[in-house]
């Protein structure tokens, strides 16, 4: 296994080594403490009432919106990361060719605030 | 290579030699234990410290000034009953605080914490002949596997309130991940000033880059190379507001608006699964205040002042300046009112990621000139003026526009959404 | 390389379980779970590749942006919290199909073209840097053609999401 592999190794380990101390924590509480039924006890809370309805209620469709601009903005930065690390490289070159792609990108953040779309009302 | 790859030495060396694997396993034990006993004086010290700030005395029964209290907590709740409500999809609800806890203590994992960088050190100490850096893993991408943790954790969330089956954890879970999101976003393009200056994503090489003495203050005495300085403070700031609204940390609780909401996503949580939760939501201030002291305040780097071997003044350089952010969220906490959730998202999308994307333009800008011998002071200014002057205009016709499209909308009586 | 080997066997098993449960659960919330355990086991692959890069990408965008818009489109929708009856349509063997024959087609393309590429043999990780160059040479109109694309979903996201 090459070396690099081996330095993601050391993390899964450290990722496994949580997992079963979370994983021996709920375990050994789960032997511990009491467990006494009641039908209310496992009612969902509505501030001391009754549960009306369902628990599942319809999101607003700016959420959605708002998720579809981060994904954009996501990818703009996964393609910045690597140009950042090579600026010097590249000269006026890339730093033109990165403005244009900025630029392409902020006019959609510009679109989107001149529709309104990021007022929160 | 290991310039470029800066990859630990100790990986170099033979899989099978047993010395090499018990250190990568005193690594995980020390980094584990170290990150928990953090995190359990980071909750005490939070209640002291707030305490203090509001006029109260805060916890002082369990130990000497209260310093055992997170433990008591912890044990009680491990004793709690444990209830999963009727209405629930019992897995998920299960799963959720893995998923939100296991991101935020895996960033843990790429941060330096210890290692000699004084006078020209390189961040290696030597273990029983072996040299190796003082983190668990030294990956090339580093820095973006802090981020993809961190987008990983907003799954937590999510999930928890969208598995209860009730109302207010789904609101509030809803709305914790939309603020991640955007602030997630605005987090990324504050990084990428640090890697216009350190040109790698290995978060050794950018603490290596941010050792020893950088720009003089008023010609008088040296400051220390750390990017906050050395990249202009915005960066710094952007990232630090960004790293607050990630973490939902006050003044951008509105996940768990108590008024509104009641606890938001962990309200149907009880005994040792809302322990959980609460442990991820501290590790987390640990971990990401430790990421910006490594970004922007040089990590362990610090000078040697002797009195103890050079390998252990990285870990208290680092363990120091990682106290003053923790100090600096409790300060925010105690000071600063709850944002709105409109403002929330203006300063999201309308400040923070235009500023970055602007400040990311503007130091590359700066950085090609000066490679082409713009150096001298009032070349910089020339650069530096055309650019803003840019940006201006752009600002402008943008704040037209916008203001022409409110008023045709005005004018129209248009219902703005929806 | 046999131990990447055997974590190549072992990632591949889940990732063919998780995608047949993407389809097969009624549940859309849990299908969109079981997407994200497909993807995980994508950058899982790439590492093994030694593209560190493209593997850490792959978890940002797809699990941390794609798969979340996805959430947030079904939180929009009347999702039930339980197993959903309408989630399978009555005519599967049309997609089937497609889906089938897509495989094969991206199957063959990529067995193709790389028949003869070899890994480094001393297992060197693919460099952020070599990546940028690349992109920044060769795929630079791909590149600026991405921000067209990424402009014209959102703008085209926004007029939808008005129009309602």
């Amino acid at each position: 296994m090459s070396e690099f592999l081996r330095s993601y190794l050391t993390v899964a380990i450290f990722g496994a080594t949580g997992c079963l101390l979370v994983g021996a924590f709920v375990g050994l509480s789960a032997l511990v403490r009491p467990t006494r039924p009641q039908a209310q006890k496992y009612l969902t809370y509505e501030s001391g009432v009754d549960p009306v309805g369902t628990g599942w209620s319809q999101s607003n469709i700016r959420y959605y919106v708002f998720a579809l601009l981060f994904v954009m903005f996501d990818v703009e930065a996964v393609f910045i990361f690597p140009w950042a690390t090579r600026l010097e490289a590249y000269g006026y070159f890339g730093l033109v060719e990165m403005a244009i792609f900025i630029f392409i990108l902020a006019l959609g953040l510009f679109y989107a605030w001149r529709k309104g779309v990021l007022r929160w009302v | 290579m290991p310039a470029i790859f800066s990859l630990d030495p100790l990986f170099l060396g033979d899989a099978g030699n047993l010395e090499i694997l018990a250190i990568v396993l005193a690594k995980v034990v020390i980094a584990f234990a170290g990150l928990m006993v953090s995190v359990m004086l980071m909750v005490w010290w939070e209640r002291k410290f707030i305490s203090d700030l509001q006029n109260r005395i805060g916890p002082n029964r369990a130990g000497p000034f209260g310093i055992l209290q997170t433990l008591a907590d912890g044990i009680k709740l491990f004793f709690k009953e444990d209830l999963i409500p009727d209405q629930s999809d019992r897995f998920v609800f299960k799963l959720a605080p893995y998923l939100s806890l296991v991101p935020a203590f895996l960033v843990f994992a790429v941060v330096p914490i210890g290692g000699d960088f004084s006078n020209g050190g390189d961040g290696l100490i030597s273990v029983f002949g072996n040299d190796t850096y003082v983190q668990l893993a030294d990956p090339h991408i580093g820095i973006l596997f802090v981020l993809a943790m961190s987008s990983i954790a907003v799954y937590g969330i999510m999930l928890a309130g969208w598995s209860s089956g009730s109302k207010y954890p789904l609101l509030g879970s809803v709305r914790a991940s939309a603020q991640m999101v955007s602030y997630e976003a605005a987090l990324g393009l504050a990084l990428v000033a640090v890697l216009l200056k350190t040109g790698s994503l290995s978060t050794t090489t950018i603490v290596r880059e941010q050792a020893g003495e950088g720009p003089e203050f008023l010609g008088l005495f040296p400051m220390p190379d750390w990017n906050v300085i050395v990249l202009g403070v915005v960066p710094f700031i952007i990232f630090f507001i960004a790293t607050t609204a990630e973490l939902n940390r006050p003044p951008f609780d509105l996940v768990e608006a108590e008024q509104e909401i009641v606890g938001g996503f962990h309200t149907e949580y009880s005994s040792i699964r809302f322990a959980l939760f609460f442990l991820a939501e501290f590790m987390n201030v640990v971990t990401m205040s430790a990421v910006m002291v490594t970004l922007f305040f040089g990590g362990p780097a610090g000078p040697d002042l002797g009195v103890l071997p050079a390998a252990l003044w990285g870990f208290v350089w680092f363990f120091a300046k990682l106290f003053v952010f923790l100090c600096l969220f409790i300060g925010l906490r105690g000071t600063l009112p709850r944002l709105r959730y409109d403002q929330l998202m203006d300063l999201g999308w309308k400040l923070l990621i235009p500023l970055a994307l602007g400040w990311v333009l503007f130091l590359a800008t700066l950085d090609v000139f000066s490679d082409r011998g713009w150096t001298s002071g009032g070349e910089r200014l020339v650069v530096t003026g055309v650019f803003l002057a840019a940006m201006l205009v752009f600002a402008g016709l943008l704040m037209v526009a916008i203001s022409n499209g409110k008023k045709a909308r005005e004018r129209d009586g248009e219902e703005v959404f929806g | 390389m046999v131990a990447q080997n055997i974590f190549f066997g072992i990632m591949a098993a889940i990732m063919i379980w998780a995608a047949l449960r993407v389809v097969t659960t009624k549940n859309v919330v849990h299908a969109a779970l079981w997407l994200v355990i497909v993807l995980a086991g994508v950058a899982g692959q790439f590492l093994l590749l030694g593209a560190e890069f493209v593997g850490v990408t792959q978890i940002l965008v797809y699990i941390g942006a794609v798969v979340v818009l996805f959430l947030f489109g079904i939180m929009l929708t009347r999702a039930s919290m339980g197993e959903d009856e309408n989630v399978n349509l009555p005519n599967r063997i049309v997609p089937a199909t497609v889906g089938v024959l897509l495989f094969g087609l991206m199957a063959f393309a990529t067995i193709d073209y790389w028949r003869d590429a070899e890994l480094p043999k001393d297992g060197s990780p693919t460099t952020v840097e070599a990546v940028s160059d690349s992109i920044f040479s060769d795929f630079i109109v791909p590149f600026e053609a991405t921000s067209v694309l990424l402009l014209a979903a959102l703008i085209g996201a926004i007029v939808v999401a008005r129009k309602e």
